[in-house]
């Protein structure tokens, strides 16, 4: 993992030392709350329905156990102890009093964490393959380029109001798992015909109000070159965005008004202007950097087998093959059945934390799934961490099945939704399980949004739901067809909008739909693919 | 009929308005305003920036018993009032949950 060194260190102590300051202004009322407003949300305090809500930037999803029992922490002293880990790999804490928020900061200050930027129209946090490092599939460790990018956009002054937000991910393997399609800029490592490592770059993807599938700009971006254009896309979209209409100004707009191809002669044009200056990467910084991901050393070979059938269950869906001889990557799925999406316990985030310690060279990540994932956990201890998730309930063998359901946290805890989306994502998790249908599938992936902001990411959902507000009752909007990965797609509308308990019922008609039909190992996009929707559209809406 | 709504400054949580223009966390101690109440009780409201955020009018249903958020915000106000319906936090909710259908 990264290490803080002396400049990261000295910026993020004179900005907790700032933002201490301004709460104090704003409690003494030498600021008022409109000045205080774009100051908070800069340092990722929102304020929701009922608290204010504390969200925490976790570096494209890579954790210490030291980060984890610190978040546990703060969910045990500033929270009701819990924390809810996020589709953008982050972690939100929903109730915290922003009279404590400095302390908490303080405390994170101490683990290299902080809230910076995951709020505002800036550079929000880069998210990454969670199996970063570690897939088998890989063809290049997306993480250095990752914390490349983070050093260069914490605080970068140009970039600081931009018209929108602005999200990267960055994926290193064929088999994408960061979703680069639904991005603003989506990065995939690739070789080229010389053998040499570079980027595929893609633009303007996006969901929310105006869901886009990213276009791809060039085939080929060296290394080195990077920065430098990133640099040109933003500072393209940071002249030409809208800033006159909030649902207008994502790059995505941008990018189809002008074309991407006018988009891209654009981007090339200011790329070249400033190419060979400072921002070509030093190879010696690419190489400091990567020495700080460096693959883990050989494991242990697995011997103690648990017998019954569990064990085999869970080994078959949640461990996934590592590059390393006798590694593998354990996924830890926040979603057993009518769990909230999402949601830890300060003692879960403790138990995993000690081992990661034992079996896991002490690294966790977060998952856009809303999962936690141990990416080098030792084989031999295989046998020891299924038994110790299973006691702890979170051994549920269900990763990117039906019921590892993604669910943003709605009206319940929202000020932007107008709809719920966790009693919604339980009671599809527990008819599911009633059902025996929640681990009987193939691969399926169901996402919830409370609204059209799409952080449940619905629209790259195979089943999506969207919550609206329709004369003032909650109704949902069932697309079908979605994919966030690898070639995304966005989800169509199947028929008209459902009551909440009519929503729930479709969900799991849809699972029984493509149970009853799959063939062999068929994916739920292969069902779907082969069979159209109106077996679906039926067993929803009937004949 | 309406009452005026905020958040508190120091930790966010949901107030009311009281008749005696002081702020409660208790729904049945909130103000009733009828609509020649409510400019200058949100005027009032408005002014009190060091204990409050962002206050404003919600449509209410009152009788003897107390009463209950109405209009197209009714579920959102509701949820606001009696806690989250759902998540790991709301059985720690000093209020217990919402009532949610499903």
């Amino acid at each position: 993992m990264y290490q803080y060194d002396e400049i990261d260190r000295a910026v993020l102590d004179a900005r907790t030392a700032e933002f201490r300051e301004q709460v104090h202004a704003r409690l003494s009322g030498a600021l008022s709350e409109d000045e205080f407003k774009p100051l908070r949300l800069m340092n990722g305090v929102y304020l929701q329905l009922h608290a204010y809500m504390l969200r925490v930037a976790i570096p494209y999803g890579v954790l210490s156990s030291e980060q984890l029992r610190s978040l546990a922490y703060v969910a045990r002293t500033y929270d009701r102890g819990y924390g809810h880990f996020t589709t953008r790999q982050n972690i939100q804490y929903n109730w915290p009093a922003l009279v404590d928020i400095p302390d908490a900061l303080d405390h994170l200050a101490g683990v290299q964490m902080h809230a910076i930027q995951t709020s505002g129209n800036t550079i929000r946090n880069t998210t990454t393959d969670p199996f970063a490092g570690a897939a088998a599939d890989e063809i290049a460790d997306p993480r250095p380029w990752c914390e490349l990018i983070r050093q260069w956009s914490t605080t970068h002054p140009e970039f600081t109001w931009l018209p929108r937000k602005f999200k990267i991910a960055v994926t290193g393997s064929p088999e994408d798992r960061a979703a680069i399609g639904v991005h603003d800029i989506g990065l995939r490592l690739v070789q080229n015909d010389q053998g040499e490592t570079g980027f595929e770059v893609h633009v303007g993807g996006g969901q929310g109000r105006t869901p886009i599938v990213a276009k791809i700009i060039r085939d080929f971006l060296p290394q080195r070159e990077l920065l430098a254009y990133l640099t040109s896309i933003l500072r393209v979209y940071n002249l030409a965005g809208r800033r006159d209409n909030l649902y207008k100004a994502r790059i995505k707009i941008l990018v189809d008004a002008m074309g991407p191809e006018a988009f891209r002669d654009a981007v090339e044009a200011e790329y070249e202007a400033s190419r060979g200056r400072a921002l070509t990467l030093p190879v010696e910084e690419i190489e400091r950097v990567s020495s700080f991901f460096a693959p883990p050393a050989e494991g242990q070979p697995l011997t103690d087998i648990p017998t019954g059938t569990a064990f085999a269950r869970w080994r078959a869906v949640n461990v996934k093959p590592h590059k390393v001889k006798n590694r593998a990557v354990v996924v830890i799925p926040l979603k057993a059945p009518g769990a909230t999406p999402g949601d830890a316990s300060a003692d879960q985030m403790d138990l995993i934390a000690d081992l990661a310690d034992r079996f896991a060279l002490s690294e966790i990540r977060v998952s856009k799934e809303q999962n936690l994932v141990l990416p080098h956990a030792d084989k031999s201890a295989l046998g020891a961490l299924f038994r110790a998730l299973d006691e702890a309930g979170l051994a549920t063998p269900n990763h990117g099945r039906a019921s590892d359901i993604v669910a943003c946290p709605g009206l319940d805890y929202c000020n932007l939704a107008n709809a719920r989306s966790i009693p919604i994502a339980q009671a599809i998790s527990t008819g599911l399980h009633a059902a025996g249908l929640d681990e009987a599938t193939g691969d399926l992936t169901i996402k919830i949004s409370g609204c059209i902001n799409a952080c449940g990411h619905h629209h790259v959902a195979n089943i999506g739901l969207l919550g609206v507000d329709k004369a003032g009752e909650e109704v949902y909007q069932l697309t079908l067809g979605g994919v966030g990965d690898g070639q995304a797609a966005i989800g169509k509308i199947l028929g008209p909008g459902l009551s909440a308990d009519d929503a729930v019922t479709a969900v799991i008609a849809c699972v029984r739909v493509y149970a009853e039909h799959a063939q062999a190992e068929e994916s739920f996009i292969q069902t779907l693919n082969r069979l159209g929707t109106d077996p679906f559209k039926e067993a929803v809406y009937g004949a | 009929m309406k009452t005026i709504t905020a958040n508190r400054l120091t930790d966010g949580r949901v107030v009311y308005l009281t008749p005696a223009n002081s702020w409660t966390e208790s729904a049945d101690q909130a103000v009733r305003l009828d609509d020649a109440a409510t400019d200058a009780a949100l005027d009032t409201a408005l002014r009190d920036v060091l204990t409050v955020v962002g206050p404003y009018l919600i449509e209410i249903d009152a009788d003897a018993d107390g009463f209950s958020p109405a209009g197209r915000k009714h579920v959102r106000e509701t949820i606001r009032m009696t806690g989250p319906s759902a998540g790991s936090t709301k059985l720690t909710s000093s209020t217990g949950g919402a009532h949610v259908s499903v």
